[in-house]
């Protein structure tokens, strides 16, 4: 061996602030340096977990009872992650006793917008946003505007938010899910806005707000753009392609409204 | 012993008995789903085998089915569905003849002889329909898969050749996720200077916006004029945002879609084949090519006619096989199989990844398809690296045509793994292969490829660095 490093840096780092993609990440021969396959190794690694551990739901109902609200918690009839993540249309589907025991708990009028909350594909998103945004969503709720006891649900996709929202008899839900991680996203948390929630609604009827966290976007930005479509919607009876976020040109929720960064 | 009885001039059955236990599958779709290996999404639509036993069962049904009754016993209907009349219609009995004897069982013994040769399996390829290929890959190992997809030769051309034997394509994939232009700039030099790149330089955008994909098109074109690179560009919008752009003067070399197998899932996508001849005749016109004039390019994937609930109680490789009858019309210079991105849902683990992997290679290849493969996987699942690297040398001893490159195999904008520039380096340097001729030969001329065809490391006074891509020096 000669006395050149093993390592052969790539000279063109500087180009790194232009983008998080990996690159100029250096060779040795034509391969990996070890340190990247270690650094790619641990990113995958927290995406996995971000998957597979299960939510911690007794930590994540004590974050949001101290925000004053009360919780419920219900499980979909997808009975473990396995079966979770090979059968889609079982975490759409509240399981059938959590369905009756909402009903039970229905009140006349409905909540006119209700919380659930889903570990959804990443129960560190959950974790980590969903009591720190309901509490940006509480600082600027709207005036009179009923809200219901916050739904905590295990193993769920976003549609499983429409049967709780008919069992409740909301007038619109909002779904905070962790969303599919990636390796330089593993907790990125989004938000599904549904008018007239019931069984067999279309995602062409909802609204997303997505990439919810601080390296994303913020929790005031998401909770002022969440409360803009839930008044738009209530305005126009229904969410989906028929409501086009405009939350960034024009402030209905009045001085107070958190400033937008350009996104 | 299997066999075939027609009760009715329409109804065929067909049955087996094995061990005393009788088994009946009462339409060739049926057999067919249940003759595939196992995987998540033919679970999740109710098509699969439900034991072990009852998948042979329905493979040595079909070993003994005719060729010749896939142009009859239709798996999608004829008079709904324009991707069955445009493998119908579209058949080529004169290639057929010499395979029009066989059962599907005999088709496979008939591709694994020495006598099956790269020039006779060109020959037969328009005479094969998707449900042909798909039908003698469900009886085929791994190994039988890659002999006879490696037999296959199938070479298309835009500004370099792709496909010739001995070489191996890269898809230089610099996506952002807001597509800010210095970002993917960076990735852009990052790639070509790893010698990735002579597939295409093809985008995923963030967005569908009209003036920002034209910003993107100037970005991809302005790189490929300022170092003279013998190579493509490609923004992966909607076909109909790719009209609109050529109608207003876009610098559109190759044209974009997603496609799938049947007409209700094409139209999920907003497409059918009038859309696509409409881009597919846009694109000749402007007459880009320098060698070639395929400017088509296609991304597919197994699951996704079930995911648009449009697969008709059809397998998802016998879907993901008739999406290449579409691609086949437009004769195009690449198409991508995205196996692993679709989720565990479809495609479970490592090893459902895999085996759909080389079939999807295979049924291509089989039909003249020129198949490339984003080997890739998404965080839910039960997949890694590892398992990356087996189908990248599986694929890359098949004689893949293409794969994806990627800054440390991380898409920051689609969220998924796939194969990164250095993973296409090791391919080409375990089995001995190069890319495109013509873009072999810049690289040489540019100093980034040596005498002896390794890429080698560059130094900070290299001239591309030195000149960088002008949206790199207005940072």
């Amino acid at each position: 061996m000669d006395d050149q490093p093993l390592v052969r840096q790539d000279p063109w780092q500087a180009l790194r602030r232009h983008t998080r993609a990996r690159i100029a990440l250096g060779r040795v021969g034509s391969s990996l340096p070890t340190r990247e396959v270690l650094d790619f190794g641990l990113s995958h690694a927290m995406a996995r977990d971000a998957v597979h551990l299960p939510l911690d739901t007794d930590a994540l109902r004590q974050a949001i009872e101290s925000l004053g609200h009360e919780t419920v918690e219900v499980a979909s009839r997808a009975g473990d992650r396995h079966t979770y993540l090979l059968r889609p249309d079982l975490g759409r589907r509240v399981a059938p006793e959590d369905v009756e025991r909402l009903r039970g708990m229905a009140r006349q009028p409905g909540p006119d917008l209700l919380f659930v909350v889903g570990d959804g594909l990443s129960s560190l998103a959950v974790a980590r946003q969903a009591a720190p945004l309901l509490a940006a969503v509480q600082a600027h709720w709207p005036e009179g505007w009923r809200s219901g006891p916050v739904v905590i649900a295990r193993q769920s996709r976003v549609a499983l938010a429409d049967e709780v929202g008919e069992a409740m008899g909301a007038r619109m839900v909002a779904m905070l899910i962790g969303e599919r991680p990636g390796l330089t996203s593993p907790d990125s948390l989004g938000v599904y806005l549904t008018w007239a929630p019931r069984v067999g609604c279309h995602d062409a009827q909802r609204n997303c707000i997505s990439n919810i966290r601080p390296e994303g976007l913020s929790y005031a930005a998401a909770a002022h753009k969440l409360l803009w479509l839930a008044r738009e919607a209530s305005r126009m009876q229904l969410t989906g392609v028929g409501l086009k976020d405009e939350s960034d040109v024009s402030v209905i929720g009045g001085d107070d409204a958190p400033q937008l960064p350009k996104v | 012993m299997p066999s075939r009885s027609s009760n009715r001039e329409t109804f065929v059955a067909y049955q087996t008995t094995i061990g005393g236990l009788s088994f009946r599958f009462d339409s060739l779709r049926e057999v067919m789903a249940k003759a595939t290996p196992a995987r998540s999404g033919d679970h999740l639509a109710g098509v699969a085998a439900v034991t072990d036993v009852e998948r042979m069962a329905a493979r040595l049904c079909l070993a003994d089915v005719p060729l010749k009754a896939f142009l009859q016993d239709l798996v999608v209907p004829y008079e709904s569905d324009e991707v069955t009349r445009l493998i119908i219609d579209g058949h080529d009995a004169q290639a057929f003849a010499p395979i029009s004897h066989l059962t599907v069982g005999d088709f496979r013994d008939w591709l694994l002889a020495d006598e099956a040769d790269t020039a006779a399996l060109a020959g037969i390829a328009p005479g094969v329909t998707p449900e042909m290929a798909a039908a003698v890959c469900k009886l085929m190992r791994n190994q039988d898969l890659i002999l006879v997809a490696r037999k296959c030769s199938v070479i298309t051309a835009f500004r370099d050749t792709v496909g010739l034997p001995g070489r191996l394509s890269v898809r230089l994939q610099p996506n952002h996720p807001t597509d800010d232009p210095r970002g993917i700039a960076a990735s852009m030099l990052d790639g070509l200077l790893y010698g990735a790149g002579d597939a295409v330089i093809g985008v995923n955008p963030a967005t569908d916006s009209i003036p920002a994909l034209m910003t993107l098109y100037d970005l991809l074109n302005e790189v490929i004029e300022q170092y003279g690179i013998p190579t493509q560009s490609c923004v992966l919008t909607h076909v109909t945002n790719q009209i609109q752009v050529m109608e207003k003067g876009a610098p559109v070399d190759l044209v974009f879609q997603s496609i799938a197998g049947t007409q209700k899932a094409n139209e999920s996508f907003g497409i059918n084949l009038g859309i696509l001849d409409e881009a597919y005749d846009a694109a000749l016109s402007l007459r880009r090519g320098t060698v070639g004039q395929n400017v088509m390019y296609f991304e597919t994937g197994q699951g996704s006619a079930l995911s648009a609930n449009a697969h008709h109680g059809v397998d998802q490789q016998t879907c993901e096989a008739r999406a290449y009858a579409v691609a086949r019309r437009y004769k195009p210079l690449l198409t991508n199989t995205v196996v692993g991105f679709i989720g565990p849902e479809y495609l479970f683990d490592g090893k459902q990844i895999i085996r759909a992997g080389l079939e999807d290679h295979f049924c291509g290849k089989l039909m003249g398809v020129p198949l490339g493969c984003d080997v890739c996987y998404t965080n839910h699942a039960e997949a890694d690296q590892n398992d990356m690297d087996t189908l990248l040398t599986l694929l890359g001893t098949a004689g893949i045509t293409f794969i994806m490159g990627i800054p440390g195999a991380d898409d920051i904008m689609l969220n998924y793994q796939t194969t990164s520039f250095h993973d296409a380096l090791y391919l080409r340097k375990v089995l001995g292969l190069r890319p495109a001729p013509e873009f072999e030969d810049w690289l040489k001329r540019m100093n980034i490829m040596d005498a002896g065809g390794q890429v080698q490391p560059v130094g900070s006074q290299h001239a591309m660095l030195q000149n960088l891509p002008r949206n790199l020096l207005t940072a």
